[in-house]
């Protein structure tokens, strides 16, 4: 889709009556009334305390909210922050807000910011939760600091998460994406991230923007993107995830925002990722890793009687993307009581891997192998929940750090399936 | 007499003999018609073959859940299958009409019913086919979407939907066809009726908890109908 097409006239008027910044800050809204107005002038504050002197925009793209959230961004940009703060700004902020006519969609609301980077050749960019409730001003200097001052190309966010809060990340995505692109990105679906006028040109005609994936899941092909054009990456600690509640409740929904965009990205970038056999380092500012030790509560029978049925449930599915030994092996785990059951690290990673092959291949729709992932993910949270219950933060750590090592391990069982189902085709 | 048996003998042998010097060229066009037929209509099996090959027919039909479908049923690729029947149209209908031009005029009426049955043959089978990719894919999809939500007897669930979809796929195919147009309709409408009335009296007398728990969950707030596993987060 043309720039054009996707920037609408008035906010092409204002842009241009913007003329040329130095840094944009995009902010998603669909009824976020209760945290917009708030965000927006701890944004505003953060850009006057720590980019002074530079030509700065934020831009609100709403996907056509019902509650006022539009009204609240406009009231919140003219309000005067000066009076709360003792910052002053050197150049005008300016701060834009526009609607889209179109279903609400991450993915449609990041590709205007993108598309407005490109028109106001912004030199940094940054993209915030409409729904961070714990941010602070110093996060615009920690997202946009590296990009403007250090020349990196993406910043990626470390939250501090209770110690089983996102156990889809902690178990899937950062481990297999630390595997596949070699590089340990510790939130690959990140809510807030900051990325450069380099990858915004990168960006601005790719496809993820016409396909589904890139639709609902935009965070994680931005990241993958990143990853796959060798970008420069910084990794920063922002402190407590504050947008946790604000979380697809729907395993199903959760799916389809991570596992489907990197299956999907995975197959659109095979040539940068297949000889990749080493994992760097990335720099980065703050811990790599915190977690806190709240009590959890979980039903873990149920966990366990979800993944079990599922199995039953769904073996003609699952005989379609797995192995005749994987989905053997998964039979025999489901067959387990809850005080027998152990699924090990190595099946779960055979597992992702069979399916990220069997996305690749299509060997039935995509989003049905998506959705066939769900059961088989319950069994892993049940594993390592009843594993880690009582494990100490080095001890869950080490846990996770095992599980990347089996994914990097089995990188070429990956290979071997997506060249194999290659070759059948 | 013996002259005159003779005589009738010869002139049925000779009236034999024209019909038959008559009709043997017919026979021969029949049968020369027959065998270009044959190798059109295998030109066309080959083309159509090539053509399905190089858009990937059966790897969409694998998706749909077609393949699986022709697998149990011992049948061969979707591709081959979907050849095999436009060559034996192809050759059926150039066979038949080379038929007609023997000038038989009771096979001619036959022939001309056959000729116009074959495209609505061939549109019922298309139907029917399309029907059974449309009700596989709706059955996983009904059967992923029960597992996910832990309803209870999720492949009843699925079952139904394709039930109900090969149900209205072969009503359509027999209505292309023209046949038992008012049977089928009447039994369609006897069979949806009473699946419709079963599930009603089933979901409102014998699955109220069922029902009130549906309700609750579909109209009460986001946050109250979380289960336990939702707590935590898988993002």
């Amino acid at each position: 889709m043309a720039d054009e097409d996707i920037l609408s006239d008035d906010l092409l008027r204002q842009l241009m009556s913007v003329g040329e910044a130095d840094i944009l800050v995009g902010i998603h809204t669909h009824n976020n009334a209760k945290t917009i107005g708030q965000l927006v002038q701890i944004v505003r504050e953060g850009l006057l305390k720590y980019f002074p002197r530079e030509r700065v925009a934020i831009l609100n793209v709403d996907g056509g909210s019902q509650d006022g959230t539009t009204d609240l961004v406009r009231a919140a940009a003219i309000s005067d922050v000066r009076d709360a703060t003792p910052f002053y700004a050197l150049r005008t902020l300016h701060c834009i807000s526009t609607k889209y006519n179109d279903v609400p969609s991450a993915g449609r609301a990041m590709h205007i910011v993108v598309a407005a980077a490109d028109l106001l050749r912004a030199k940094a960019c940054a993209i915030v939760a409409p729904e961070s409730s714990e941010i602070q001003p110093d996060w615009m200097n920690r997202l946009l600091r590296p990009i403007y001052r250090e020349h990196f190309d993406f910043v990626a966010p470390v939250y501090g998460r209770q110690r089983f809060d996102g156990m889809l990340v902690t178990n899937l995505m950062y481990p297999m994406i630390r595997a596949v692109y070699g590089k340990p990105i510790r939130e690959p679906r990140p809510g807030e991230f900051g990325f450069s006028d380099r990858l915004v040109s990168e960006l601005i005609g790719h496809e993820l923007w016409t396909q589904d994936a890139g639709r609902i899941g935009p965070e994680v092909c931005f990241t993958v993107s990143a990853l796959a054009d060798d970008a420069r990456i910084f990794q920063t600690f922002l402190g407590p995830k504050g947008h946790v509640d604000h979380q697809p409740a729907d395993l199903v929904a959760a799916l389809r925002q991570t596992v489907a965009p990197l299956f999907w990205s995975m197959d659109s970038t095979y040539a940068s990722w297949n000889a990749i056999n080493v994992v760097q380092t990335l720099p980065s500012d703050g811990p790599e890793y915190e977690v806190g030790m709240d009590p959890v509560h979980v039903d873990l029978t149920r966990l366990h009687q979800m993944f079990a049925s599922g199995v039953v449930d769904l073996q003609d599915v699952l005989k379609s993307i797995l192995s005749t030994s994987t989905l053997a092996q998964l039979q025999s785990v489901a067959a387990l009581d809850e005080t027998n059951f152990q699924y090990s690290d190595e099946l779960w990673v055979k597992v992702v891997y069979e399916f990220a092959a069997s996305y690749h291949r299509s060997v039935i729709n995509r989003d049905h192998i998506v959705q066939a992932l769900a059961p088989l993910y319950r069994g892993r949270a049940y594993a390592f929940l009843t594993e880690n219950l009582n494990a100490s933060k080095d001890d869950l750590a080490e846990h996770i750090e095992a599980l990347c090592r089996t994914f990097e391990r089995l990188k070429p069982y990956l290979l071997e399936c997506w060249t194999a189902q290659e070759g059948g085709s | 007499m013996g002259d005159m048996i003779v005589s009738e003998l010869g002139q049925a042998w000779s009236e034999f003999a024209r019909a038959l010097a008559h009709l043997l060229p017919r026979l021969l066009t029949v049968l020369i018609i027959a065998i270009v037929g044959w190798v059109i209509a295998y030109v066309i099996k080959i083309a159509l073959r090539s053509v399905l090959r190089l858009v990937k027919f059966d790897h969409l039909s694998e998706r749909a859940g077609a393949s699986q479908l022709l697998n149990t049923a011992a049948l061969p690729s979707p591709s081959e299958l979907l050849s095999q029947l436009v060559f034996w149209i192809v050759w059926l209908s150039i066979g038949l009409a080379g038929v007609s031009f023997l000038g038989i005029s009771v096979l001619q009426h036959d022939i001309a019913t056959i000729l116009s049955f074959l495209p609505r043959l061939l549109v019922a089978l298309v139907i029917a086919f399309l029907g059974m990719l449309v009700a596989n894919f709706f059955a996983r999809a009904a059967l992923l979407a029960a597992v996910n939500s832990d309803l209870p007897s999720p492949h009843v669930l699925s079952d139904v939907v394709k039930v109900l979809i090969v149900v209205l796929t072969i009503s359509m195919a027999f209505e292309e066809l023209g046949l038992a147009e008012r049977t089928i309709l009447i039994a369609f409408s006897i069979v949806f009726g009473a699946l419709m009335l079963g599930l009603a009296i089933a979901f409102g007398v014998g699955g109220r908890d069922l029902a009130r728990q549906f309700l609750e969950r579909r109209f009460s707030d986001d946050r109250a109908r979380r289960k336990p596993e939702d707590h935590l987060s898988p993002l």
